[in-house]
């Protein structure tokens, strides 16, 4: 079973120049302890579907259809009480920006604590938690560095200890938003080590989000493209990278010089630009830049089969089978 | 970064005195701010003589052994007189000051933090506070329910709170946006614990910076209402009716003026070097890199 199933979300975000739509017709699967990385130019909508996911969007966002399953249940239906009992037990978050993400005054120890306050467990109790997390993620003399302020400590160590947090009550779920893209590389591979470690340990489902290639093939198991707000392409890493289906994946892969081997720091860019998400143009909705545009993709065309459990939404797919 | 050396983890407030007292700016200003609190709650051990009683024979005296700032016209003894004014100014700026960080707290974090039109609530309720000068509105509630303490206290009180309020409120504001909040969100803390656990200790800290420069501020105002005969009643002694005997009796002696006009300069002082060295050391990023 899948730990998280979305299926036909759309989301748009009001704004004054009318209705953004952000997502549409978005379904995808994160399967039990697999990690699912998600990859798309800027501004796809990779933030947007992660925070219809958590249920913590923006004031002016809206869910115009569409089920986010966790676990069964449909998080959209949820109230605000049920997901907040949700995040941090059985789905927990890891954001882009480690500099940014905890509290500047109060010291990591109390922050480790205090995010346990669910749970019946004595001060000290709470502590050792605390430390055994900051050992598990590497971070070397825990019991010390618990007494710090997050200042103290450098941008991967700060990644860590967010790591460390949202792993702290061993959730179902963790989703990962482009945790390494502020830190070099070096650091990156490093944290993605241990990211893969504790998944495995742990046994949670990921879900990665991610503008590197790279990572993506190193980390992930399954990945799904998105392009200006809609997904475009799923199946194994290995069967995406090696066989793109849809002209999109293509460009992408293509456009990265030593393909997927040498590890650009940014998804290498392809001509031209994402169509407007206020006035959608009708059809394919990569027909713009398409280089193998043609008289079908003037109709949106939907997600088929491209191969053993890849799918693609692209005319080519289904020309090719009744060709 | 991390030794055998590192220091014994502290509370967050040890941490803070550790660092204040090692800083000469803020050791001065805990000295001073501690002697007048001291002198204060001490007065009546501390003081040689009742700051009321009269003893006209010995009046207008100079400094002496037995009497070390002289007496007033009625012999009372401005040593003492000091003494016990020190706590009435005290007993108007620390509930003062309480009452005006705590609204300020509740109003400017409700604003910061609400709705759009509850925010706008506060912050009209704010402006039209401000738009009485201080002195003035004093004047005007005094005029309807007469002189008192607790007048002077509640009047000060009121008009202090937009400026607590203000600081809460734009603090609240850029930290609600910041990415950590976020972060704390999505690992289920509540709106509550939001504002009690992660705004309050980031909006803690400016507002002792603030408390402690506004201190003076508030004492100074007490003595200027007592001053003007608006404050303190007549028998009670405070540093503002010292500095009104002093100014009329400026021909017959100077140390009324002075005896009420030290305790002024060393409470400001006092705090605001308080107030200085606190502004480095609530920041845990400032705290401990080289001290001025
Ligand atoms: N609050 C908002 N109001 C209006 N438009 C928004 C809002 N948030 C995002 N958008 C728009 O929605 C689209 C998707 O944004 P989103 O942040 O989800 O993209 P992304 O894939 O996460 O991009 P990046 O890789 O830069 O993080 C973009 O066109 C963006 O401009
Ligand atoms: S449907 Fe047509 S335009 Fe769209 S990606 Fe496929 S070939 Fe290109
Ligand atoms: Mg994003």
């Amino acid at each position: 079973m899948a730990v998280l199933d979305i299926r036909g979300l759309s989301v748009g975000y009001s704004t004054p120049r009318g209705e953004l739509r952000a997502l549409r017709d978005v379904s995808m699967m994160v399967p039990e302890g697999k990690i699912v990385g998600i990859v798309g130019e800027s501004g796809c909508g990779k933030s947007t579907l992660i925070s219809a996911i958590i249920r913590l969007m923006a004031p002016n966002a809206r869910v115009g259809a569409g089920e986010v399953r966790f676990q069964g249940r449909d998080l959209l239906a949820e109230t605000e009480a049920q997901m907040r009992a949700l995040r941090g037990t059985q789905i927990s978050m890891v954001f882009q920006d480690p500099m940014q993400t905890h509290n500047p005054v109060l010291t990591v120890g109390r922050q480790m604590m205090d995010i346990q306050y669910r749970e019946r467990l004595s001060r000290a109790e709470k502590r050792q938690r605390a430390e055994r997390m900051l050992a598990l993620v590497g971070i070397p003399d825990p019991e010390a560095r618990l007494n710090q302020y997050p200042f103290e400590f450098s941008g991967g160590m700060r990644q860590r200890i967010a790591i460390a947090m949202a792993l702290m009550a061993k959730p179902a779920l963790l989703i990962a938003d482009e945790p390494t893209t502020a830190l070099d590389a070096t650091l990156e591979v490093e944290i993605i080590k241990r990211l893969r470690e504790l998944q495995d340990e742990i046994g949670c489902g990921v879900l990665f989000i991610s503008h590197h290639l790279g990572v993506i093939a190193e980390l992930c198991d399954e990945v799904v493209v998105m392009y200006a707000g809609e997904v475009v392409e799923t199946g194994s890493v290995r069967d995406v990278f090696h066989a793109p289906a849809h002209p999109y994946t293509r460009a992408l892969l293509e456009c990265d010089p030593g393909h997927i081997k040498v590890k650009t720091r940014v998804l290498p860019t392809i001509p031209g630009n994402i169509p407007d998400l206020v006035n959608l143009p009708g059809g394919c909705i990569f027909a713009d830049r398409c280089e193998r545009r043609h008289a079908a993709c003037a109709a949106r065309p939907a997600m088929a089969l491209a191969g053993d459990g890849q799918r693609a939404a692209c005319h080519l797919i289904t020309e090719r089978e009744t060709a | 970064m991390t030794d055998a050396s590192l220091p014994k983890p502290r509370s967050e407030l040890g941490e803070i005195l550790y660092h204040l007292v090692r800083d000469p700016l803020g050791l001065a200003g805990l000295i001073i701010v501690l002697a007048i609190l001291a002198s204060a709650v001490l007065a009546p051990w501390i003081a040689p003589y009742d700051p009321i009683a009269l003893n006209v024979p010995d009046r207008l005296q100079g400094p002496s052994a037995a009497h070390l700032m002289g007496t007033d016209q009625l012999g009372r003894d401005t040593f003492s007189r000091v003494i016990w004014g020190g706590r009435v100014a005290l007993q108007v700026a620390l509930p003062t000051i309480g009452g005006a960080i705590f609204f300020g707290l509740l109003l400017g974090m409700i604003a910061g933090y609400g709705p759009r039109w509850l925010d706008n609530l506060i912050v009209l309720l704010f402006d039209t506070i401000r738009s009485f000068p201080t002195v003035m509105f004093a004047l005007a509630v005094v005029a309807l329910v007469g002189p008192s303490l607790n007048t002077v206290i509640l009047v000060i009180m009121v008009t202090s709170i937009p400026t607590y309020g203000r600081v809460v409120r734009t603090l609240t504001q850029s930290l609600k946006e910041a990415e950590f909040i976020t972060a704390e969100k999505s690992l289920g803390a509540s709106t509550p614990r939001i504002m009690a656990v992660h705004l309050l200790p980031n909006v803690l800290g400016p507002l002792a910076v603030l408390a402690a420069m506004d201190i003076p501020t508030v004492v100074g105002l007490e003595a200027g209402l007592s001053f003007l005969g608006m404050g303190v009643k007549p028998p009670t002694p405070s540093w503002g009716s010292l500095l009104n005997d002093g100014y009329n009796l400026i021909r017959n002696t100077p140390w009324l003026i002075i005896a009420g006009g030290i305790p002024l300069i060393l409470t400001t002082v006092g705090f605001t070097f308080l107030g200085e060295a606190l502004r480095d050391v609530v920041d845990p990023k400032l705290r401990g890199k080289g001290g001025k």
